[in-house]
Parts: C-alpha cells; structure tokens; sequence
C-alpha cells in the first residue's frame, strides 16, 4: 500500500472531506499559505480558497467561538488550534459552550465541529509549548477526544470525526507528523470508540496512547528478543473509551501497563488504571498495574532533560520487563 | 528629555549588542548547537532599546517571545543569556527555558513570554502590586501587533485605565504576526488608534527611529510615574528574518523586505550620531567590534558551561 506521514494522511482527510462536503472549513492561526505551524494544511488554500480556508487572528477562544457557532447554523468546521497549550485559552467555549449546548437543549441542537491541535513535547520548545493536556477534556461530558498514532489511523479518525455529530477534539502529536505508514486512497472511517490491537502477545499488555504507540512497538520488538510477548493495545478515542477491547487484553495476559506522555499525576492513566480495576479483569490481574507517564514536571527546554521528563523506549522495556519478571 | 552623547552611545552599543547576539544565535541554531525555536528581532533593535532607554534601571518589563532585544536592552549578563540559550545550567533559567523564556528578574525583566499576549494581563497585576505598595516604579509591557487582537489585551487595557495603573503598553508592529499581515488582521490604520477605546492616549511612532520611541515612550513614563495611567505606544517597524527558525517567507514579498532592510534602525542611528558629532566612524566602529567581541565571549563561557544535571529535573516545581 502506499505510504503517507501521518501530516500528510491528516491533509489528505481534510482535503478529500472538503471537496465531498461544501460545509467543511478550516479555520484557526495561519493555515493559509504558511500552512500551519507544522505544514499540515499546506496547499489547501490554494485548492479551495480564502473562503474554505481561514486564517484568524491569533485569538483562539473566538476559534473555539467560532467554530461552534458556525456548527450551529449547518457548518461542519475543522479548527485548528496550533500548539495544544492554546487550548487553554479556548477552554470556555469548548468546556461550558460547546460540550453543553445540546444537553442543555434538550437534546435539541448538536455542535458537530473537529479541533486539531498538536500535543506533546520534543521539539525543544519547552514548558509552553510542549504540554498533553487531553485529559482534561477527557473529563468533559459532550466532549470526544480523539489521538491517533498511526498515519493511517489519523485519516480514518479523521474522516469519521468529520462526519461525528459532536465536538471532537482530535490531538495531534509533532513528531508523528513525519512518520510515515500505509494510508489508503480512498476515504474510509474508524469508528470512533474502536481501540486496535496493535501487536498481539500473551506476557503482558502495554495500553498506549499516541505517539506513546510508536515507542511501546519498539519496546515490544526489543522485549520479543527477550522472549518476552507484549501486547499492544491503542485506544485510539480517550472518549469514547473501548473497554472490551482493553479489558479483554487484560484477561488474556494479566499484566498491564499504561503508557502516556502527559503527566502521571490526573492523567489519562489513572482513569484507565480505574476501569480495568472495576472490571472482571481484575480477577486476572497476576501484578498490580503499572502506570509510565509524564513527570509532573513542566517540559524543560534543555534537551536532556526534556528527554528524560517523559517516556522513552528503554523506560517502557525496563518497566515491561520488571512487570513480566514478576518484579512489581 | 534630550539624552547625553554618552548614553547615546550606550544605545547604539546595545543595538549592535541585540544585533550581534541574534546573527550568532542564528548561526549556531543552523549549526545544531541549540534545539527548540528562536525568534529574532533583527531590525527592530531601536524598539526595544529606545523603549527601555526611557526607564529607570528599577523599572520592570514584560518581554514577549521576541525577546533578545528587551533582555539585552534591560541589562542583562550577555554569558548567562547565551548559557539560557545553549540551555546550560549557568543560564538565566538554569536551562530550563530556553530563549523563549529568558527571565532576569535582578535587571526587572520579569520575562519573555511563550504565550502571545501572555504578558499583558501580568502587567495589570505587577502595575496593581506597585500602586498599592505605592512604589513609584513603573512597568512597561512590550507585545506585538498579533497580541492586540487577542481578548486579553482588551480586558488588561480596559483594567489598567480604570484604576490609573502605573503602565506603559508597548506595541512593537512588525506588521506580521506569523503570516498574518496587519493590514488582514485589523480594520484600523493604527493600533494605537485603539487606545481611545479605554480613555488612555496612544501615539504611534516610527519604530526604526530610537529617539523618536524613546521620546515617546518617555512621556508614558512619565505620565505612569506621575499616577497619570497607562499609555499605549506603537513602534511601527519590521522583523527581517522569519518568524521562528523555520520559515520560508511564503507570506511576503522579497522585495518588501529588501525596502526595509534600507531602513536598518542601527545604520540609521550610527549615521545621526556621526552626523552630530557625537561620534566618529573609528568610533562606531569600535562600538560595533566590542559588541561582536562581547558575544563571542558569550558563546564561550556557555560553551565551557556544565548541563543541567539529570538528578535535578524535578526540581523547582513549588517554591
Ligand atoms: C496564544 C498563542 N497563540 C499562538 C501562538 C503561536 N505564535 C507564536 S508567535 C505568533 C505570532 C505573534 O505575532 P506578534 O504578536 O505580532 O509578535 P511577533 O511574532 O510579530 O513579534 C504566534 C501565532 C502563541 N505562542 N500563543
Ligand atoms: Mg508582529
């Protein structure tokens, strides 16, 4: 199959949604001609026009604003909000606006829009720029959190949160946009609230999220020689959440072990940690489960240091190895 | 309010100061030696230094990501700004910020900023603490043209116009915020054409011209000091290089830049200081050897300097 960056898969969702749904826009800080921070939308104003194609002054509560009240009155936008950081400042019409506006209705209404918005850290650019803050919107009811790791995951959730009919917000990761990956042609979905099993095995299950995924494979392929088996399990959608796919690894390996980038302490983890221990996998857990996440640090700039504040390969081989040993 | 021949060239050692520090910090990005992102204020020297000329030395300042020159400007150690920027553990921030956050708080830059605009409401807050510890120090916020169109530049202008806060707003227009040229971001002329709306003056000046910001920038301060409440000044003016470390200028034209690059603010400065005699070529010359000499042992001292050690990453959180 042909191979995309997960940038690319992106562009080539939104381009296809555009030209099959004249309600489809983007909008947010330069994603005109410069593209977006991180070029994912490069070429599709010169393909669809000033109109389809928006760049705001730099104002993203109004963004948020905007794209809620556009999906009001019959739009389906696509916002984007250039580094997840931002977002805090586009909370209130996404927390108390747009998440609510149909509940409070009465069910009357839906606010069916996407936010894009690239997470995590990496790059060099430090404690305010570098933040994975989807926990919190996790928290949100109305609200769906999306957070690929694949290219071709990217497109198909993509696509199918286009088409949702609720606010999703859809975390990018910056060093995944250059990953590349099988992406089909033509458009297909994921269902949103469908978690993939991304490696198969018995020892233990690594639950990972994003670009999370990426590392737990390569820890997984390193522990293989070992002779270790480690399933990797994505959830691909924060929310909805498939359980039954998680809890089902669970059972069949009796050791987990999550994974994410954003701070331990009120990450996604926890919650995560909450629904196996609820469930009937609990019976089978062999060890208790295992949380690697973030430190509950602010990202610092100096490069080592900014490696060693969240997950890397050789975190996820050491804990899996210890949790397969039996040495929890 | 004139200034004397010396601290004239004080000012234009600063801007070859900002300009020498922010062609090696490019050169040493290209090199590989930093990682992260910078954004430099080639050009735009006489903003911050004409700004920062009409303070006291106790005087505070708000920076934003386009900070070099406001830091340099304030005084800082030029080593521990280079160490911050290699990201050392001898620098500003002991590593940890990098040169979108390059904070000295002993020379009152109260920091650079990573957020646009994330300054402006501070200001309200630091002009508040000084007014109710009734010091009669003042603040002075720069942010660009892109911050004056976020909602908290109008809550924090409307905040300090009420309650007569000792605080000087200073737009420093480039005429870009990342892509967005002004003239598609605003309905008006003249950013500083805002200021009406809160009941505070503004005045808008060329921004290239050091004594013609300093002058104006003064009487904000003055007018601050004096409990007379904010002022908003516009320096109209240019950023040279691209936004950040990458950038292919698909927003601009070639020849746009070049019309500016004629209007260089250090060329301009030097020729007025030669033509008052205050200085010779010889001399301005030197200026500009000591400032490229004074960087050079910048890089060094960070170069020699130790990285943050790894058993201190969770230092620092909580006081
Ligand atoms: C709240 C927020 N939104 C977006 C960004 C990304 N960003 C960084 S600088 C910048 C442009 C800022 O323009 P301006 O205020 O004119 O300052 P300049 O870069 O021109 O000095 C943008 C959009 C940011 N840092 N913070
Ligand atoms: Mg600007």
């Amino acid at each position: 199959m042909r191979e995309l960056s997960y940038a690319e898969a992106i562009r080539e969702a939104l381009r296809q949604e555009m030209q099959r749904d004249e309600r489809v826009f983007i909008i947010g800080e330069d994603v005109g001609v410069y593209g977006g921070a991180f070029g994912v939308t490069l070429g599709l104003i010169e393909e669809f026009g000033e109109e389809r194609v928006i760049d705001t002054p730099i104002s993203e509560l109004t963004i948020a604003g905007a794209i809620t009240g556009a999906a009001l009155v019959g739009m389906r936008p696509v916002g984007e909000i250039m580094f997840m950081d931002f977002i805090t400042l586009a909370s209130e019409q996404l927390v108390n606006q747009a998440a609510k506006i149909r509940f409070m209705f009465g069910g009357k209404e839906k606010v069916p829009f996407v936010l894009r918005t690239p997470a995590g850290s990496g790059t060099g650019a430090a404690a305010q720029h570098s933040q994975s803050l989807e926990n919190w919107f996790v928290h949100i009811p109305g609200l769906k959190v999306v957070m690929p790791s694949t290219p071709y995951d990217a497109k198909g959730l993509l696509i199918a949160s286009i088409r949702d009919d609720n606010p999703v917000i859809f975390v990018e990761h910056k060093l995944l946009y250059k990953v590349k990956g099988p992406v089909p042609e033509e458009p297909y979905t994921i269902p949103l609230g469908t978690a993939e099993v991304k490696r198969e095995g018995r020892d233990l299950t690594i639950i990972a999220t994003s670009i999370m995924v990426q590392r737990a494979l390569q820890a997984a392929e390193q522990l293989a020689e070992e002779g270790i088996e480690v399933e990797v399990v994505d959830p691909r959608t924060l929310k909805p959440l498939d359980k039954e796919t998680i809890i089902r690894s669970v059972i069949k390996t009796g050791r987990v072990l999550i994974v994410h980038e954003a701070c331990k302490t009120g990450g996604f983890g926890g919650e995560l940690a909450a629904v196996i221990a609820e469930s009937e996998a609990f019976d089978y857990l062999d060890a208790p489960i295992v949380r690697l996440a973030g430190r509950d640090i602010p990202i610092p700039y100096n490069r080592t240091l900014e490696y060693h504040a969240v997950p890397q390969v050789e975190n996820i081989v050491e804990a899996a190895r210890r949790l397969a040993e039996g040495r929890v | 309010m004139t200034l004397s021949p010396e601290r004239k060239r004080e000012l234009l050692c600063q801007m070859y100061t900002i300009r020498a520090f922010e062609e090696k910090a490019e050169e040493l990005y290209a090199m590989g030696k930093v990682h992260g992102t910078m954004h430099l204020s080639i050009g735009m020297e006489a903003s911050a230094v004409g700004s920062i000329a009409a303070l006291r030395p106790d005087d505070l300042i708000l920076s934003t990501h386009r900070g070099h020159g406001h830091c340099i400007a304030k005084g800082a150690d030029l080593n521990k700004m280079m160490a911050e920027f290699m990201g050392k553990e001898t620098g500003y921030c002991r590593g940890r910020g990098g040169s979108m956050h390059i904070a000295d708080v002993e020379s009152g830059n109260l920091g650079a900023n990573g957020v646009v605009a994330g300054g402006i409401p501070i200001a309200v807050g630091v002009g508040l603490g000084l007014k109710m510890q009734r010091r009669d120090q003042i603040i002075l916020c720069f942010f660009g043209d892109g911050a004056a169109n976020t909602g908290a530049f109008h809550e924090s202008l409307n905040m300090a116009a009420i309650w007569s806060l000792p605080v000087v707003y200073v737009c420093e227009n480039n005429q870009y915020a990342m892509s967005l040229s002004v003239r598609k971001a605003f309905a008006i002329e003249r950013i500083s054409d805002r200021a009406a709306a809160y009941g505070i003056p503004g005045v808008t000046v060329d921004g290239n011209d050091v004594m013609a910001v300093y002058e104006a920038v003064k009487k904000a301060v003055d007018r601050a000091r004096a409990g007379g409440g904010p002022t908003l000044v516009e320096n109209v003016t240019y950023r040279w290089r691209g936004h950040s470390k990458s950038d292919v200028n698909r927003y601009r034209t070639r020849e746009e830049i070049e019309a500016w690059k004629k209007k260089c603010p250090i060329k301009r400065f030097r020729a007025r200081l030669i033509e008052e005699g205050i200085l010779t070529e010889e001399e301005a010359d030197r200026i500009r050897d000591e400032a490229y000499a004074a960087v050079d042992a910048a890089v060094a001292f960070a170069e020699a300097s130790p990285e943050p050690s790894l058993d201190t990453i969770e230092e620092g959180v909580y006081a």
